[in-house]
Formats: structure tokens, sequence, C-alpha cells
């Protein structure tokens, strides 16, 4: 009896804090709140330095606000796909969680296609790291959020490769659970960014 | 607020996890929320008549933006609050540094030395 009650307990190969919270979740719950600060210094940086360059591209002259908005609208939409998907995973989903995750990956893709071209715009305008502080802010900035995207989309692709492999049941949906977290913790930084660093210029 | 109360079962109830989660109608709700949030916010930005109150006005609404999902999307509104904790350590101390900063170099720029 007592051997099918701790069977059961970890049936689903994750391990538990004495609060009975899985480690797992604890541990990357935390990560998130230090990644808060990460985000935190750099958006510091941005704003001392903001209108403090001495030559242009300007804030104003250059950010493409129609464009921003839709990307930013792409990324809020993935949340939206990363939370069917793990609802999908918890439902035993194998069609509805590789369908949402695709999704999360092709919008995810389309986000970070906006940033390379945007980038690519910025730097063909004259605008780069060394030109001055707004650039050299604004490309550390916006540049480690699409690291994150990036790592992000490669975290929902091998995610995809287990689930079409028949390897996402409902006991790992923690895993995707995780997943989501980090996904949906980029979008807020994104919502951050597109508020100070592109709408209050 | 309507959500259905899917109380997770098997290993995580056992661990006492105070977790459930809303309904997919739910979820879509909540996106189309956030779609409208941010037309409103484009829209306050290329008004010239709401300038003089545009900081304030997009502060809000950003807040409003990550809240939803912190709460919705991210489940936090469902789950433990030890979570909450853990992830409000950090953005507080981040909002704090951040707004610190602001006021140091922008408001009270004779305070530099």
């Amino acid at each position: 009896m007592a051997d099918a009650t701790a069977a059961a307990l970890h049936a689903d190969d994750h391990h538990y804090t004495a609060t009975g919270l899985p480690s797992w979740k604890v541990g990357f719950w935390t990560f998130l709140g230090s990644e808060c600060l990460f985000f935190g210094t750099l958006i510091s940086t941005y704003m001392v330095y903001k209108g403090s360059s001495v030559q242009g591209p300007y804030p104003h002259e250059i950010l493409n606000i129609p464009l921003t908005s839709v990307s930013t609208f792409v990324l809020l939409m993935s949340s939206l796909a990363m939370v069917l998907a793990l609802d999908g995973v918890r439902r035993g989903s194998k069609k509805l969680a590789v369908t949402w995750l695709a999704v999360v990956i092709v919008f995810g893709s389309i986000f970070l296609g906006f940033q390379v071209y945007e980038f690519s715009h910025f730097v063909h305008e004259g605008l780069t790291i060394p030109r001055n502080v707004f650039g050299s802010s604004f490309f550390v900035l916006t540049g480690f959020h699409g690291a994150h995207v990036t790592v992000g989309v490669v975290w929902m692709t091998t995610l995809l490769v287990l689930a079409l492999r028949g390897r996402l049941p409902p006991s790992k949906a923690l895993s995707v659970e995780i997943a989501g977290l980090y996904w949906h913790f980029v979008d807020i930084v994104w919502i951050v960014i597109f508020t100070l660093i592109y709408l209050i210029q | 607020m309507a959500h259905e109360a899917t109380e997770e079962t098997g290993a995580g109830e056992a661990h006492g996890a105070h977790e459930s989660h809303a309904s997919t109608g739910f979820y879509w709700m909540i996106a189309a929320v956030l779609f409208v949030i941010t037309a409103v916010e484009v829209a306050v930005f290329y008004i010239p008549a709401l300038s003089p109150v545009l900081v304030p006005a997009l502060l809000t609404l950003s807040a409003a933006k990550f809240a939803l999902v912190v709460m919705f999307f991210m489940h936090l509104r469902f789950d433990s609050p030890i979570f909450t904790g853990l992830f409000l350590a950090g953005l507080v101390l981040a909002t704090l540094m951040v707004g610190a900063l602001v006021i140091l170099y922008h408001l009270l720029p004779d305070l530099q030395t």
C-alpha cells in the first residue's frame, strides 16, 4: 500500500519541495524573479541615458511604431498559443499540443524576423551600437530580449519534437508549463519595452 | 471570474499543489482584451489631444497587460502564493531600481555629482 502511494506520488517524475510544490517550478519562478532584475538593469540603463545622445539618429526619427505594434501583437498571440498548447498536453491531446506548439514557434520566429528587419534597417540608417548612447542602450536591451525569444523558440521546437514522438503525456505537463512560464515572461518583458522605449519617446 | 476550477489531480494534488486552470474560452477572452489594450495604447500614442496624459495612460495600460498575462497565462491567479512571492520579490526590486534611477537622473538632476 505504502509502495503504491509512493509510486502514485512520483508518477510524474518530478521532485517536490517540503512545501508540496514541484522543485522545478519553485526554482524556475525564482529564476524569473532574477530575470526581472536582469532586464531591470538594462531598462534602467536605457532610461538613464534617454535623451542624452549628442548625435542622431534619435528615437523619434527612427522607431517604427506601426511595424512594432504588429510584432507586439504577434508575440501576445504566441502567449495565447502557448497556454493552449499546455492545455492540450494536460488533456492528453497530441493534436492540440502539436498544433499550438507549432503556432508558438511560427509566431516567435515571425517576431524575430521583425526584429532582424528592424535592426538591419536601423544599421542602414546609421544607428549602430557605437553611434550614440541611444544605439548602445537600445541594441543591448532589445538584443538581449531577442536572444531570450530565440532560446524560447529552440525550447519550443524540442517540445514539438517530443510531442510529435508521443513523448509529452499529461504526466509531463509540468515540463511544458515551465517552458510556458519562460515564454510568457519574454512576452511581459516586451510589454514593458514596447511602452517605455517605443511609445514613450 | 468565469473559469473552470479544474484542480490538478494525481501527484500534484497529493503534494498539495494549489493550481487550477481556466477554460480555453477564458484564455481567448484574455487574448482579446490584450489585443484591445494594445490597440488603445497605439491609438493614445497617435492622438495629439491625449499627449498631456500620454505617460500615465500608457503606463496604466501596460501595467494592465502585464498583470493579465502574469495572473492568467502564467496562472499566478490560481497558483500557490509562494510563486507570487518569488516573482514579486524580483519584480518589486527591479521596479524600485528603475524608478529610483529615473528620479535621480531625470527629475532630480541637480543631485548628481
